[in-house]
């Protein structure tokens, strides 16, 4: 679903991804973990169509087709969907108002009709339950006011609403109390399939205790130093990341 | 230029719908002003003498005036000399009969969304529609006047109720306010005249569409509202004008006069013709806009979209006379490409426990300049008077400009006045979020913009709410940069 070949990131002059290759294919889970300052987040960004960065080397294909010659809502109507780790607030802008447009948008995008409004609400009705959400929240203006939690479970919420392809979680555990976290990495269960793919970025296990990978790879230096099964994850949670930088740096 | 400031550029760079010109013909009397002039308008419209009277004495009054020049605001000097004060749809007379009405002058308020045969009429809204100088048509008078409320055109009311004009025209803006309400006095030519009497509701919208057509023109009408006491009315203004390359003058007056227990709901959807993307053409707006709660507990509520015009410079504000009453200003100030704005409120507390609620929106792109200028004065005798203001500025890219002018003037202790003022800019995190949900970026930048705008958009009548939204997104249409 996803090959990224050799790709080289940067900000302004400076290098972030150094050369990354990953595969991913339709019904994995792929955790990517490293620690702070690793380049995660920019790899989830330039995924996303982020404009600030330079791709200045490498290839990334999604279902056979050339990403970084999609815009940034053409990806997403593509079936790219990334759970911000800083989901941003549009006050005024309300829940409803804001997934019927989005979900439209796709639709058009498909050559498909919009949807009705008793629909669209019927379907909101249903995929509130996979996160557990409070039906007012919906109401609400995007990400208004929201506890950090509530921003987190209204990612996954659209997640289940935009039926992504592929989606890519960018820290969605931090900040999570434990009662959030279940409630999130449920969802994020019950949405798996044989036909999507998800990529969880995740500084900590902790995650991966509740959403099992298929594969773990360790972010370093702008590179994917290491990768494994789940219980690489694991030795990572005793050890640290230390005797992986000093693995990566004597190569150095 | 990176992809959101192109977007922005075209976002801003949409053409103005409303751009084309009727082929009627015209009665013209010659350009330039001077008193025969001001007697010529008088004597087209067949006024008593004490009319034609007022107008000499404004006229003589705004000759010994000069412009103001305090706004925030670039003006090319105006030549009052070369602008036609009188231009009226051939026909004369008002139309008693749909099947009088030059089709050509139907098909314009129909291509405007205004169609003036009443079964196709929004329902609930009657309608004056105002062309150049003079009122072509008032719809569902009978309806209105059941209730004994009168909705005409202002020369109609000169004519069959004068007591009622000469009682309250210029008690709220008398002819020596300003430049421009001195200059509308004198060769003021149609509006609307609207009277509730007391203890009526007004069962429908009021409203008037103003619409400029003829060439080198300028429009100059009046429009007055009376509301008895305990009565109620809710009021809209819509306008809109050819393009040209010249600028053309608009300069009018609205007075509410608010009795005991009186509700007064004013909106406007102002969408003159703006100029083109480089500051060419457009309409002066310089209108004078007040009201006055004369009774207690009386309310006035001035709602405003203001999207196009070249210049504007506007403060409706209201008097708070009668104790208790209650003054509203909520605004919506869009500028885009060379339009500037210098818009605002008073609100003049006198009567003891009187309020006020300043809300205003100002969104620049663009190169345009976009201010918000208030004034909040507590007399002496206003115990317990309390404002709040809020002003929030949009800037749409970096070549535009928000500016807040707030004055206040308390004098009285018990007073409390609260004012907030925010600036922000159309943040680019926001955009991008849209775009992850499939949102392109000039839907996103209408959704984040009306979103903003909501608190006022949300008071305007329903059906206005609507095109307000619609109006919103063409004008900022190309303006993400």
């Amino acid at each position: 679903m996803l090959e990224i070949k050799d790709l080289k990131v940067s900000i302004e002059d400076k290098e972030i991804l150094k050369g990354i290759n990953l595969s991913v294919k339709a019904g994995e889970v792929h955790a990517i973990m490293g620690p702070n300052g690793s380049g995660k987040s920019t790899l989830a960004s330039a995924l996303a169509g982020r404009d600030y960065f330079n791709i200045t080397n490498g290839k990334i294909l999604y279902e056979g087709k050339d990403l970084t010659e999609l815009s940034p809502e053409d990806r997403a109507r593509e079936g790219i969907f990334l759970g911000f780790q800083y989901p941003v607030e549009i006050p005024g802008v309300s829940m409803v108002n804001f997934l019927r447009t989005a979900i439209n948008s796709m639709r058009k995008y498909r050559e498909q009709d919009p949807l009705p409004a008793g629909e669209f609400l019927k379907l909101m009705r249903e995929k509130k339950k996979i996160v557990e959400i409070d039906s007012d929240l919906t109401n609400r203006s995007v990400n208004e006011g929201f506890s950090g939690g509530e921003k987190k479970k209204n990612e996954i919420f659209q997640m289940a609403l935009l039926e992504p392809k592929l989606a890519i979680l960018d820290e969605t555990d931090s900040g999570l109390d434990i009662d959030a976290l279940r409630i999130v990495s449920n969802g994020v269960n019950k949405l798996r399939s044989p036909e999507n793919a998800t990529i969880i970025i995740t500084h900590y296990q902790r995650l991966l205790d509740y959403i099992v990978p298929d594969v773990v790879h360790v972010l370093y230096k702008g590179r994917i130093v290491k990768s494994g099964d789940k219980s690489l994850a694991r030795e990572l949670e005793e050890h640290g990341y230390d005797w992986i930088k000093q693995e990566v740096d004597a190569n150095d | 230029m990176t992809d959101q400031e192109k977007i922005l550029n075209e976002v801003t760079g949409s053409d103005y719908k409303f751009g084309f010109q009727t082929d009627i013909d015209t009665e013209t009397i010659p350009k330039g002003l001077n008193e025969e002039v001001v007697r010529i308008i008088s004597a087209k419209k067949e006024e008593p003498e004490w009319l034609t009277e007022s107008r000499l004495k404004a006229f003589r009054h705004w000759q010994t005036m000069k412009m103001p020049e305090w706004a925030h605001l670039k003006i090319p000097e105006i030549q009052y000399q070369d602008i036609i004060y009188y231009a009226a749809p051939k026909q004369g007379a008002k139309y008693e009969n749909m099947d009088e009405v030059d089709p050509e002058l139907l098909d314009t308020f129909n291509r405007l969304g205004i169609p003036l045969e009443e079964q196709k009429q929004l329902a609930g809204v009657a309608v004056d529609a105002v062309m150049d100088s003079v009122s072509v048509k008032t719809t569902f008078q009978d309806t209105l006047a059941d209730k004994g409320i009168i909705f005409c055109s202002f020369s109609e009311a000169v004519k069959n109720h004068p007591d009622l004009i000469k009682k309250y025209m210029g008690s709220v803006v008398p002819y020596t306010d300003n430049y421009f309400a001195a200059l509308n006095s004198a060769v003021f030519s149609d509006g609307s005249f609207c009277y509730i009497p007391k203890g009526v509701r007004c069962p429908m919208e009021l409203s008037t569409y103003f619409r400029i057509n003829a060439a080198n023109t300028g429009q100059f009408e009046r429009t007055l509202i009376v509301a008895e006491d305990d009565s109620y009315v809710s009021y809209l203004e819509g306008c809109t004008a050819p393009m040209r390359d010249e600028n053309q003058l608009h300069a009018a007056i609205v007075e509410i006069v608010a009795m005991e227990n009186a509700e007064v709901k004013y909106s406007t959807v102002q969408n003159w013709y703006p100029g083109d993307k480089n500051g060419i053409g457009g309409i002066f707006n310089f209108v004078t806009k007040r009201g006055i709660c004369k009774g207690d507990n009386s309310k006035i509520s001035w709602t405003q979209v203001e999207t196009g015009s070249a210049v504007t410079w506007k403060y409706p504000s209201c008097i708070l006379r009668g104790e208790n009453s209650v003054g509203e200003f909520y605004s919506v100030a869009v500028t885009n490409n060379y339009q500037q704005a210098d818009t605002g409120t008073k609100m003049i507390h006198i009567g003891k426990n009187t309020r006020s609620t300043i809300i205003s929106k100002g969104i620049s792109a663009g190169k345009s300049q976009n201010s918000y200028r208030g004034l909040v004065k507590v007399l002496k005798g206003a115990k317990n008077a309390r404002n709040y203001s809020q002003c929030d500025s949009l800037l749409l890219g970096d070549k535009c400009g928000a500016h807040t002018f707030p004055y206040l003037e308390v004098d009285n202790p018990s007073a409390v006045v609260e004012h907030e003022a925010t600036t922000s800019k159309i943040g680019e995190d926001q955009i991008f979020y849209c775009n992850q949900r499939g949102i392109d970026t000039e839907n996103a930048i209408s959704l984040i913009v009306n979103g903003y705008a909501k608190e006022v958009l949300n008071k305007l009548p329903m059906e206005f709410a609507v095109e307000a939204q619609k109006l919103l997104a063409i004008t900022l249409e190309g303006s993400v940069g």
